[in-house]
């Protein structure tokens, strides 16, 4: 089906380089992009996609390298220029108004206008509906307000956007991390949809399984650099890894052994409002327990009404043999639970403060005399787990919204850390996070187990709970099974207690 | 720490700029006894700035605080005919505007309003409260009486208002950057879902918030009446919105998390002597007030542009 056409690149970048002041964000890159096909964009967090990706849009110019759109020279001056000669970004931060229409936010800021400046309703209409009808999404209503649609269908409408324009190059930036699982198969649908018309999509992921499935081709960033491309079918898992990090799937699960001691959290039938409907387990220090479901299933509720966070309608919970009617966050971190948010950004962290503040705002005792606070000793405390998480920082002082993803994350685990928790309850702890950063929370995971921690990880990721976890627990409908030893499962069984409830316990 | 005063270059730059003009212009602008006025013109302005300063910081704001000076200096003013002796005057005055914060603080942390609307509604509380102490009327002291009081409003290098001004301004610069208290005011301003999550006693240090903001407004009501010896319940009318222009122009976001007292205080001066400049070149009011708009529009656009760069 390959014309002559496809064999010359839609896009074509070479040699791009970028700095900021003394920085080097890209130092090299090489990116060919051809109609028609899904291109896999790899790199960790920090490896330059962001960068790479605001030279194409426009917003950054580049200080070296060539860009050329189908043969002829490309250097944007703006996102809206970018557009205008067909390429589209669609950022993980939709970039939707809530409060119109379908219609309205596809055709925003290009309303087919009549003599008098008045919007034409039935040009509207026409246009918005061949938009739909070209991503087969016709079930999309124009006149539904935005803020009704789910996250998937919102995604369809930044689409059907770019497709008004006449996109001829579409970049995905992690498109399904807030997807349902059916949600991202409808993504995926449209992806092909779209290839099959000569669309180019650049398709940046961290989940590498999804990569496999809807890729064609890939290109690797690291550290600023191109270092390496290729044929997505004729590449394993193994090999993609390797070279996004520069280390093995082996080293992917760090093993720490730790041992199970002494029980020293219970929960008796919790039920929170209105999920969780009901969950018992029990956790053993030195214990990494998991918690698979499927999102919605109640897993954060779970964690939020025992950090009481969120109130709690029932049952009791127990921490080292007494009942503890905690009512607020601050006394469960009294007692020593810690909660690590699935909202990075949104709750996680104060991103507009210093890396020091966030990582002590939750007990800043140990460096302050009656409400006065030695910025010495601080800095202190907080250097020690900067180098023991390896946070890649300018300093304490740096803005917490200035690190990368994995950076971030691990600042919010350091402020556990410093907390000296003895339960963590971790709610997708690697989420949004890459590789490298990855393995370096999973190592801390077990480092904690090992020092007679007791983790309560929720997460989507099933080979990163089998990975982990020593128990595996599943929740379906608000309701929380039993929790088995990991030899024990398998992710088939995961998967279909997960979406089809449990079975009868055998006697 | 450098990127921390880079924030503060735009108002000072601005600051600077102001004095060199009307320096240039008219030189008895700089003669020390203007400057001491420009200074005294300055205190109630920078009084209510540092209360305003956190509030701001933690994301919320205070629209009260014009009628809660009025009501103060209605208040210290009725205290001193009274005959009570100077001090218990002050501390009783200070403390009415004190009371005023606590229930804004409380009112929006427990009827969960938000600060625009419960300070709103305080604005025209205090002010009503303070025409029904008056009885709508100037409360005069005999000259004696206010004598005392008077004398921390004069115009030398040594009037106490000024001195007692810079005081708590380096103070509570020290609160906001190095107390567990200051902290917990950039963290409610920054992210209050983060605050909460870290344990952070949101409703408490929102009502110490707002209770702050009030007794530094209470305290600027006492200012107000050693400025005037008279207890006035119709001044400082559209004091609030001065008030918050100097914060904001200091470099505060009105989004929370940001700001600083030391930025306040220069837009607190900067406003002071862009007024006292104008009147001494025979300006007329009218292009003040266009200028002062002018800079407040300009400090959060310098803001914008810089942060943008960054």
């Amino acid at each position: 089906m390959k014309t002559e056409r496809d064999s010359n690149p839609l896009l074509l970048m070479s040699g791009v380089q970028k700095r900021f002041g003394g920085v080097v964000a890209l130092g090299g890159v090489d990116l060919e992009v051809r109609r028609g096909e899904v291109h896999a964009l790899l790199g960790e967090n920090g490896a330059g996609k962001s960068t790479l990706m605001k030279v194409l849009s426009g917003a950054h110019a580049p200080d070296a390298g060539e860009c050329s759109l189908d043969g002829a020279p490309y250097a944007p001056s703006g996102p809206q220029d970018a557009l205008e000669r067909g390429v589209a970004m669609i950022y993980q931060e939709l970039n939707l108004a809530p409060e119109l229409t379908v219609a309205q936010n596809v055709l925003l800021g290009r309303e087919p206008r009549g003599a008098l400046g008045w919007i034409q309703a039935d040009e509207v209409q026409a246009r918005v509906a061949s938009a739909l009808e070209a991503l087969g999404a016709e079930e999309l209503q124009p006149d539904t307000l935005v803020r009704d649609l789910g996250p998937g269908q919102r995604q369809l409408v930044e689409i059907a956007r770019a497709l008004v324009e006449d996109a001829q190059l579409i970049v995905l930036d992690e498109p399904t991390s807030s997807l349902s699982q059916g949600d991202t198969r409808r993504l995926f649908e449209v992806v092909k949809r779209l290839t099959g018309e000569g669309v180019a999509v650049i398709y940046i992921s961290h989940f590498l399984e999804e990569v496999q499935e809807i890729g064609d081709r890939f290109t690797v960033l690291r550290d600023g650099e191109t270092v390496g491309a290729g044929v997505v079918r004729e590449t394993s898992l193994e090999e993609l890894v390797a070279l996004m990090a520069g280390r093995s799937l082996d080293e992917f699960f760090p093993k720490v052994p730790h041992e199970p001691g002494e029980v020293i959290l219970e929960l008796e039938a919790l039920a929170g409002e209105p999920l969780p409907r009901e969950a018992s387990l029990s956790l053993r220090r030195g214990e990494v327990l998991g918690i698979a479901g499927l999102v919605g299933a109640g897993r954060t509720e779970l964690l939020r009404a025992l950090f009481a966070l969120e109130p709690v309608r029932s049952g009791e919970v127990k921490l080292n043999g007494a009942v503890s009617p905690a009512r607020s966050p601050r006394e469960r971190l009294d007692e020593g639970v810690g909660l690590l948010s699935e909202d990075r950004k949104g709750e996680g962290l104060a991103l507009d403060l210093d890396l020091a503040t966030n990582a002590t705002l939750s007990h800043m005792t140990p460096f302050s005399r009656g409400g006065w606070i030695q910025p010495s000793e601080r800095r202190a405390a907080v250097e020690r787990w900067i180098e023991r998480l390896g946070i890649r920082c300018t300093g304490p002082e740096q803005r917490a919204g200035d690190l990368s993803g994995g950076n971030q994350q691990k600042a919010a685990l350091a402020r556990l850390l410093h907390h000296d928790v003895d339960v963590l309850l971790l709610d997708e702890p690697t989420r949004g996070v890459d590789v490298g950063a990855k393995v370096e929370v999973y190592r801390v995971i077990g480092e904690l187990a090992a020092a007679g921690k007791a983790v309560l990880v929720v997460s989507s990721y099933l080979p990163e709970l089998f990975g982990i976890c020593d128990r595996i627990a599943v929740m379906h409908r608000g309701v929380l099974g039993p929790a088995r030893p990991v030899d024990e499962r398998t992710e088939e069984e995961v998967m279909s207690e997960a979406t089809r409830g449990f079975k009868e316990e055998v006697a | 720490m450098p990127k921390r005063f880079m924030s503060l270059i735009g108002p000072f730059i601005g600051l600077i700029l102001v004095i060199v003009l009307f320096g240039a212009l008219e030189p008895a602008f700089l003669s020390t006894r203007n400057l001491m006025t420009v200074a005294i013109q300055t205190v109630i302005v920078g009084l209510g700035a540092i209360g305003m300063t956190f509030v701001i910081v933690s994301g919320g704001i205070d629209l009260s605080i014009g009628s809660v000076i009025a009501l103060s200096s209605v208040v210290t003013a009725l205290c001193v005919r009274a005959g009570l002796s100077p001090a218990t005057s002050v501390a009783i005055g200070v403390a009415a505007g004190g009371m005023c914060g606590a229930l804004n603080g409380w009112l929006v942390t427990r009827l969960s309003i938000v600060p625009f609307i419960v300070t709103l509604g305080m604005m025209g509380i205090a002010r009503g409260v303070a025409k029904w102490l008056s009885a709508e009327q100037t409360v005069t002291p005999s000259p004696e009486a206010s004598e005392a009081l008077a004398s921390l409003a004069t115009k030398t290098a040594t009037s106490p208002g000024i001195w007692i001004t810079i005081a708590l301004a380096v103070a509570m610069a020290l609160v906001l950057k190095r107390t567990v208290f200051g902290t917990y005011t950039y963290a409610l301003g920054s992210n209050e879902d983060t605050a909460r999550l870290c344990g952070v006693p949101v409703e408490r240090t929102k009502v110490w918030i707002y209770t702050l903001c009030g007794l530094f407004g209470g305290l600027g009501g006492v200012m107000t009446f050693a400025r005037l010896s008279v207890g006035d319940p119709t001044t400082a009318i559209g004091k609030e919105l001065d008030v918050i222009a100097a914060v904001v122009i200091g470099g505060a976001s009105l989004a929370g998390g940001k700001g600083s007292i030391l930025g306040s205080m220069v837009g607190a001066l900067l406003m002071a002597a862009l007024a006292n400049g104008c009147n001494l070149t025979g300006v007329p009011n009218f292009v003040q007030e266009i200028l002062i708009g002018a800079i407040i529009v300009a400090a959060v656009a310098v803001d914008r542009v810089r942060a943008a760069r960054a």
